[in-house]
């Protein structure tokens, strides 16, 4: 899907600190529906705290921050926000539940308090298991999948309220680095065809370079907002500066695209 | 056997309850050992003691409260105790588990000083701490049922807010569930499953009877609805069993339920075994 003028975030002059840390200072940025964004930054850059602020699980102490155009404190439609946190690598694997059951957990607020599933809830669980590449898994326990196949679980969680956009925080940590560039190769297709917009934080520039429409690259301050080609022809000494060290942008054209097949 | 259940009231009473936490107990237990809260129900099953005790006590000492059924005051402890839990979770919320150590030791201490301020009991005590065949009133069946129905339909009513609570609790908040709610509820109905089983397997085997069968149907089960269906499947027959041998070996039926269920899970694990010498991983 091409980026469209309608902005889905808006940013001004956002600045949050923790105690006497400036951990986000004058960012702004409008992200537009379409997009698959890449977010990175070394580790401290207040990429978490950006998402967090995002999603309303922080209050913003100054600047404004704007979600589908509504100011984020008025802000009501969460359910148009999907959420894949880096923590999902963490849960009970041993949990007895099959992966048709978690996803369908993701509908537990849309469906409501004393309502039951219905069949087209069914059907829209089965079309988000569908759309990550495990409908033949759905039956099996999600502690008997592979660390890929479990995070894609927790996309399709995420999907199944179909949500407008999509945020990843780190979310190949954890994951086997076979499965990686499938895994990414899943996110684009989402993009493409189903037209979501997708915000991914990550520290691995590298491997998701010939993935996303845009990247960002922030350090406490936003110092690179744009597209991929344009970040790609970016001088390596402007990116030592901003990373403190030198950096080298890999471009992984020699890889073959691996839809989303394992 | 079947003549005797027929024949005599007191076997009817046994039989009936025992159906009713077999299903009940091990229900709840799914969700107590999805989130490691297992030793949750021991301390619970401790402050139930206390308050049986209490009223044994006040049966003993003032003559006019001889009618009182002591499953009341058992089951306001234990609702009580699991408020009291709550409350100590939250206060230490980096040391959680140490809710259930102060707990469990409170009620173990009020019981043995309700215990010896009575001068000891006569043999009704032995028969709440290991169950009893014998001791079931129609009172106790009218009580139980009624508490089984309102939590089986508790859990129908709140199953989907029940799983995400005890799958995901950060993602059940973040969504906007009532998880506080949903949590409270579900700690009160524990409270209240423990007083309630304790007629037919004992307060020191309670939490046995909620976790065993759960632990058994977690090795064979696909899925959450059928690791609930084992799990009621191998508490029914383990309470059915098991009153069954107490009656015809005069034994105490706790003992005798318990160890069907510790049967039923080794078999389990044996099954397992042998069926998982081929690779279980997905790919």
């Amino acid at each position: 899907m091409k980026e469209s003028n309608h902005p889905m975030i808006q940013m001004q002059d956002v600045s949050y600190r923790y105690e006497k840390e400036n951990v986000l200072e004058h960012i702004n940025m409008t992200i537009n529906e379409g997009v698959f964004l890449g977010i990175v930054g070394p580790n401290g850059s207040g990429k978490s705290t950006m998402l967090k602020l995002m999603l309303g699980l922080l209050k913003v102490q100054s600047g404004q921050i704007k979600l589908f155009g509504q100011e984020i404190g008025k802000f009501k439609d969460w359910q148009k926000i999907g959420f894949v946190s880096q923590k999902a690598n963490s849960f009970n694997t041993g949990f007895p539940a099959t992966v048709f059951e978690v996803v369908a957990s993701g509908l537990t607020k849309k469906i409501g308090l004393f309502k039951f599933m219905k069949k087209e809830d069914k059907q829209k669980v089965l079309e988000a298991i569908g759309s990550v590449g495990l409908i033949q898994f759905k039956n099996r326990n999600i502690g008997e999948l592979s660390g890929g196949q479990q995070q894609r679980v927790f996309i399709a969680r995420a999907l199944v309220s179909d949500p407008k956009l999509l945020i990843l925080d780190e979310p190949t940590v954890g994951v086997d680095a076979r499965h990686v560039l499938s895994f990414y190769g899943m996110l684009e297709n989402l993009n493409k065809e189903r037209g979501i917009t997708l915000l991914l934080v990550t520290h691995d520039i590298g491997t998701i370079s010939d993935k996303v429409t845009h990247v960002a690259c922030m350090n406490k301050s936003l110092h690179f907002h744009g597209e991929t080609a344009e970040f790609e022809n970016l001088d390596t000494n402007e990116m030592s500066a901003f990373y403190g060290h030198d950096v080298h942008i890999l471009s992984h054209e020699h890889h073959h695209h691996g839809g989303t097949g394992q | 056997m079947i003549s005797a259940i027929f024949q005599y009231e007191f076997l009817q009473n046994a039989f009936l309850t025992g159906m009713i936490i077999g299903v009940v107990a091990p229900l709840l237990g799914v969700y107590i050992v999805v989130r490691r809260l297992s030793l949750i129900a021991d301390a619970l099953s401790h402050v139930t003691l206390a308050g049986i005790a209490a009223s044994l006590l006040l049966e003993k000492k003032i003559l006019g409260l001889s009618g009182l059924n002591p499953i009341y005051l058992g089951m306001a402890f234990s609702v009580t105790g699991s408020l009291f839990i709550e409350k100590l979770r939250s206060v230490y919320k980096h040391y959680q588990e140490l809710a259930i150590p102060i707990i469990l030791s409170g009620g173990t201490g009020l019981s043995v000083i309700f215990i010896s301020l009575a001068d000891g009991f006569n043999t009704d005590l032995f028969g709440y701490l290991f169950g009893s065949v014998s001791a079931v009133s129609r009172a106790d069946l009218w009580l139980i049922l009624i508490i089984s129905i309102i939590i089986i339909a508790t859990i129908i009513i709140l199953y989907k807010e029940l799983f995400l609570l005890s799958f995901d609790e950060e993602h059940a908040k973040a969504s906007g569930i009532a998880a506080r709610s949903v949590h409270f509820i579900f700690i009160v109905m524990v409270a209240l499953v423990i007083a309630a089983s304790m007629r037919i397997v004992g307060i020191l085997l309670v939490s046995a009877l909620m976790t065993l069968p759960v632990a058994a149907s977690m090795r064979i089960a696909k899925g959450f609805k059928q690791t609930i269906f084992y799990s009621i499947v191998f508490g029914e027959v383990s309470v059915l069993g098991g009153l069954m041998l107490a009656y015809y070996l005069d034994l105490a039926p706790g003992g005798t339920i318990v160890l069907i269920a510790v049967l039923i899970l080794i078999i389990t694990i044996l099954i397992k075994k042998l069926t998982s010498s081929r690779p279980a991983r997905a790919h």
